[in-house]
This record gives structure tokens, C-alpha cells and sequence, in this order.
């Protein structure tokens, strides 16, 4: 499903995020990534979803080498995949529900259709009762809910989450990783990053360690 | 279909309220859109009417033939012939001098004056109606009849009409010029609007590019949003002409009628008003068009 191979990147000005990077997922596995910060963790996730290129090396996502496919295309992929921000990126212009509502609206669902699922993907989350809500009365930890809802509202394969459980205590992070599995329960391929070491403790999946760019290798449960 | 024309309804709501949002900004930009406007299509109008008012009095245009005051009445039928069998001339019609003095005579009031002149001062004329009312043929024919026997003088009626015309014609141009250089203005305003409409949706077009948003669906909002707005503008355009013709046309109504005669000025007809309107929708498209074209490459996620 996703497949690293020799993958290097490199900032503009010479910083080398990744070297050398080679790994596989298959489909409806859950991965981990961790490692400390700036050990390229938000690169390697970037680099799934074409918004960083690679270096050299390839990035397959669904047999597809995503590191060079024409900007035409890059919606296609996108859609494909949900993505959870490291820094959510929700629109304060709007409700909670027109936030989910958003893929829909790009993706050119009908209004009721579109409504149903934005309700469904609320309710997963346990934010159903706060739709009319502007995000920004939300607490740090039903953002992130809110985060999850808008990535998989369009039911993506796959699903890329940036530090869900960055800024959140632990009882909201045993929320949020249980939301997680239940995706995993139904087929959906996740790759999660984390410095959190707490919420690995119980999870039976595979933990990639990034350490200045380079791949250690990955722990099998 | 159904779903995909409320989609784009839904996309032309929010366009709309962006426009008032904050509302004096957008209600000025109208403005200033609409007066942009305003003058060209507004000098167009009183254009129009002139050229009416010109067509009006000239009519069809006439040559008059004034023949020399020797000429002998065989004279007269070789002219008459030769007249009404030159190609350019629709028919002929004679003129003698008495009938000449008689019409003076009623028709100035000046009855007393020419009873007293000791012998008629006209000559025998013909009044040509030629087959054209184009200035350079009427112009061409009445040199040539000029130069046939016995042709003291020839002279184009409506001369003045065709020097009004001319200038009417140059005055068409400058407000060409004119609506050419406002057009720009108007482009540059929506440019510089929807610039700054990207500026602030810059989260929501970092967003939609990372979910997945092709390139259409995020310049829509703002293609509607310039095409809405130019709009609007030349619906103020209208507005302000119409509102400026009523005022202009109750003092003309008191000046025509001092002068014995009834003009108004007429409004843009249906056919301008919608050229007008479509134009400056136009106009508000391609300005959103090309500043999308400029400014959205350069909103990319990171």
C-alpha cells in the first residue's frame, strides 16, 4: 500500500531530513512511527502525500510513485488519503459541520448524501452535539476529534496522522488511538506518528523509530 | 445535474456574500466599478441621441442645382435630361424661379420686401435626390453636376449634417478610448480585490489543496466572486445613467419646447443595457481570472 525505497530528502539549504529510507506497509496494517522531534517524522508523512518531493528514491502509494506526479494529478492521490495535521488545520470560518463538509464539497457530493456522512463521521468522533459550534470554542483535544471526522469523512484508504495525540493528555490520547483501531478494525491502512511513547504501550503493530533521518529498525509486535 | 448546479449555486451564494463582507468595502468597490463604467456608457448615450437628433433633421439628403440666370428653357430640358439619367441620382425635380419666389414669399414672411424688388432675383433650379446618402458619393456627385453646362452652383443641403456627423464620429472615438482605458481600471480593481480575497482565504486554499481540492475547484469561488462583482457594477453603471438622464431631461423638456420642439433623451435601449451588463461581468471575470492565475501558485502547502 505504501513502499519506501531509498527514499532521500533534503531541505533547501542542505538539511537532510531523510536518508536512505526504505519500508513497506501493506494494506489495512497500522504502523507507527516514532522518534524525537525533527527526526523527520512530519517529512516522511509529507512525502506520502506529495506535499514534499523526494530527493531521489520512491515513494509508491498504491503502486503509484507519488514523488513524481504532475500537480494535475496530486488531487486524485489526496483524495485518497485522510490526513490528520500536526496542526489541524481547521477553518475558524466556519462550523464544525462545514469543516467535515469540506472533502465532500471538493470530492462533489450532493447535498444530502454529503450531510449524511458529515453526521456519521461527527458522531464517530463523539462531536455530533457541538456541530453547529465554531471550532475555535472547541477544547485542544475535540479539535483533533474534529481533525479526525474531517479526514475520514470520504472514507479514505488510507490514513496519515501527524502527532494526534501531541498536545493532549492521556486519557484524551486512549480516545483518540481507540478511534484509531476501530479503523483498523475495518480494513482502512494507518500510518501514525507519535513521540508518545505511552500510547504504544498496548498496541500490537509495528513501530517504525526515526533517528536523524535514518531508519532503525522496526519492532514487530 | 441537479446536484452539480446547486453546487455551483452554493459556490455563487458565498461568492456574493464575500462581496459584502465587510459590506462597505464591497458596496464601494461597486461604486466605484459602476462610475468606472458609468462615463463611457454614459457619453455613449448622449452620443446615440445626438447622432438620432442629426438623422432627425437632415433627413434624406438633397442637391440643390442652381442654374446660371441665361440659361434658355432648351437648356434647362438638356440639363433636366441629363440629370435624371445620371446613374447616382434616385429622381429630379425642377424648380422654376417664379414658383422659388413664391415659396419665399410665404413661407419667410418677407412678402413686402420682395414686392419691392424691381425683378426676381432666383434662378431656375433643380432639387436632386440622389440614390445614396453616403457624404463621399453625394460629395463626388455634387462636384460633377458642378462642372455641367449652365450650372451656376451646386450644394449638398445637408452639408452641415454630414460635418456634424464627422465629429460625432470622432467623438464615438474618444469615448472608445475612453471605455478601453476604464476597462483596464475595472480589471485592475477586480485584480487587486481578489487578490486580497486570496490573501484571506489563504488558510481555506492551503486546506482544500492539502484535502484533495483541484485546481478548478478553488479558483471557482473567485472567478464568481470577480464575474458577481462586475456584475453588480454594471448594474450601478445602469443605475447611475438612468437615475442622470430623468434628472438631465426635465430641464432639456423646458429648453425644447423654448425652441418650439420636442427632444428627449432617450435611456440605454434593452440590447446596450445587457451588452453593458455582460461586458462588465465579463470585465470582473477576466480580472479574477488573471489575478487567480497569479496569486494561487503562490499559496502552497507546506
Amino acid at each position: 500500500m505504501i513502499s519506501f525505497n531509498q527514499v532521500r530528502k533534503r531541505y533547501p539549504g542542505g538539511y537532510e531530513a531523510l536518508s536512505n529510507v526504505s519500508f513497506e506497509i501493506a494494506q489495512g496494517e497500522m504502523a507507527f512511527l516514532t522518534g524525537h522531534s525533527g527526526a523527520g517524522k512530519s517529512t516522511l508523512l509529507k512525502l506520502v502525500a506529495a506535499i514534499e518531493r523526494p530527493n531521489s528514491g520512491s515513494v509508491l502509494v498504491n503502486n503509484q510513485n507519488v514523488g513524481i506526479l504532475k500537480a494535475g494529478a496530486l488531487p486524485f492521490l489526496r483524495r485518497n488519503l485522510g490526513i490528520i495535521f500536526q496542526d489541524h488545520k481547521l477553518l475558524f470560518d466556519r462550523s464544525v459541520f462545514d469543516n467535515v463538509l469540506l472533502p465532500l464539497q471538493i470530492c462533489g457530493f450532493d447535498h444530502r448524501e454529503s450531510a449524511k456522512r458529515v453526521r456519521a463521521a461527527l458522531d464517530k468522533v463523539g462531536l455530533l452535539k457541538r456541530e453547529r459550534t465554531n471550532p475555535i470554542a472547541l477544547s485542544g483535544g475535540e479539535q483533533q476529534r474534529l481533525c479526525i471526522a474531517r479526514a475520514i469523512v470520504n472514507r479514505p484508504a488510507i490514513l496519515l496522522a501527524d502527532e494526534p495525540t501531541g498536545n493532549l493528555d492521556a486519557d484524551y490520547a486512549q480516545d483518540i488511538m481507540a478511534i484509531f483501531k476501530s479503523f483498523h478494525q475495518v480494513g482502512v491502512t494507518l500510518l501514525i506518528s507519535t513521540h508518545d511513547a505511552g500510547v504504544l504501550q498496548d498496541a500490537r503493530v509495528r513501530v517504525f523509530n526515526l533517528r536523524n533521518g535514518v531508519l532503525q529498525t522496526a519492532t514487530s509486535p | 445535474m441537479k446536484h452539480i448546479l446547486a453546487q455551483h449555486l452554493n459556490v455563487l451564494r458565498t461568492a456574493t456574500r464575500r462581496i459584502f463582507n465587510p459590506p462597505l468595502a464591497g458596496l464601494l468597490n461597486i461604486m466605484v466599478i459602476g462610475i468606472a463604467l458609468s462615463l463611457p456608457a454614459g457619453m455613449y448615450v448622449l452620443l446615440q441621441n445626438a447622432q438620432g437628433l442629426v438623422q432627425q433633421l437632415s433627413g434624406t439628403p438633397q442637391i440643390s442645382v442652381f442654374l446660371s440666370m441665361d440659361a434658355k428653357a432648351d437648356d434647362i430640358e438638356k440639363l433636366r435630361k441629363q440629370l435624371a439619367q445620371h446613374p447616382a441620382v434616385e429622381h429630379v425635380e425642377f424648380v422654376p424661379r417664379d414658383q422659388a419666389l413664391q415659396q419665399l414669399k410665404q413661407s419667410t414672411g418677407l412678402a413686402d420686401v420682395i414686392g419691392g424688388l424691381e425683378k426676381n432675383p432666383l434662378p431656375d433650379a433643380f432639387v436632386i435626390h440622389p440614390k445614396s446618402g453616403n457624404a463621399q458619393t453625394l460629395d463626388k456627385l455634387r462636384t460633377e453636376i458642378g462642372t455641367f453646362p449652365k450650372v451656376e452652383q451646386a450644394q449638398l443641403d445637408s452639408a452641415w449634417a454630414y460635418k456634424l456627423e464627422a465629429l460625432l464620429k470622432f467623438a464615438t472615438l474618444a469615448v472608445l478610448i475612453l471605455a478601453s482605458l476604464l476597462s483596464l481600471a475595472l480589471i485592475a480593481i477586480t485584480f487587486n480585490t481578489i487578490r486580497l480575497q486570496i490573501l484571506t482565504q489563504r488558510d481555506e486554499i492551503e486546506v482544500s489543496k492539502l484535502i484533495g481540492a483541484s485546481n478548478g475547484f478553488i479558483r471557482r469561488p473567485f472567478l464568481y466572486f470577480g464575474a458577481m462583482q462586475g456584475l453588480l457594477g454594471g448594474i450601478a453603471a445602469y443605475l447611475i445613467i438612468t437615475a442622470s438622464l430623468a434628472l438631465l431631461n426635465r430641464p432639456l423638456n423646458t429648453l425644447s419646447q423654448l425652441y418650439a420642439s420636442q427632444f428627449t433623451l432617450h435611456s440605454l435601449n434593452f440590447g446596450d443595457s445587457l451588452s453593458l451588463l455582460l461586458f462588465s461581468l465579463y470585465l470582473g471575470w477576466l480580472g479574477a481570472w488573471l489575478s487567480v492565475a497569479r496569486h494561487l501558485a503562490q499559496v502552497e502547502p507546506r
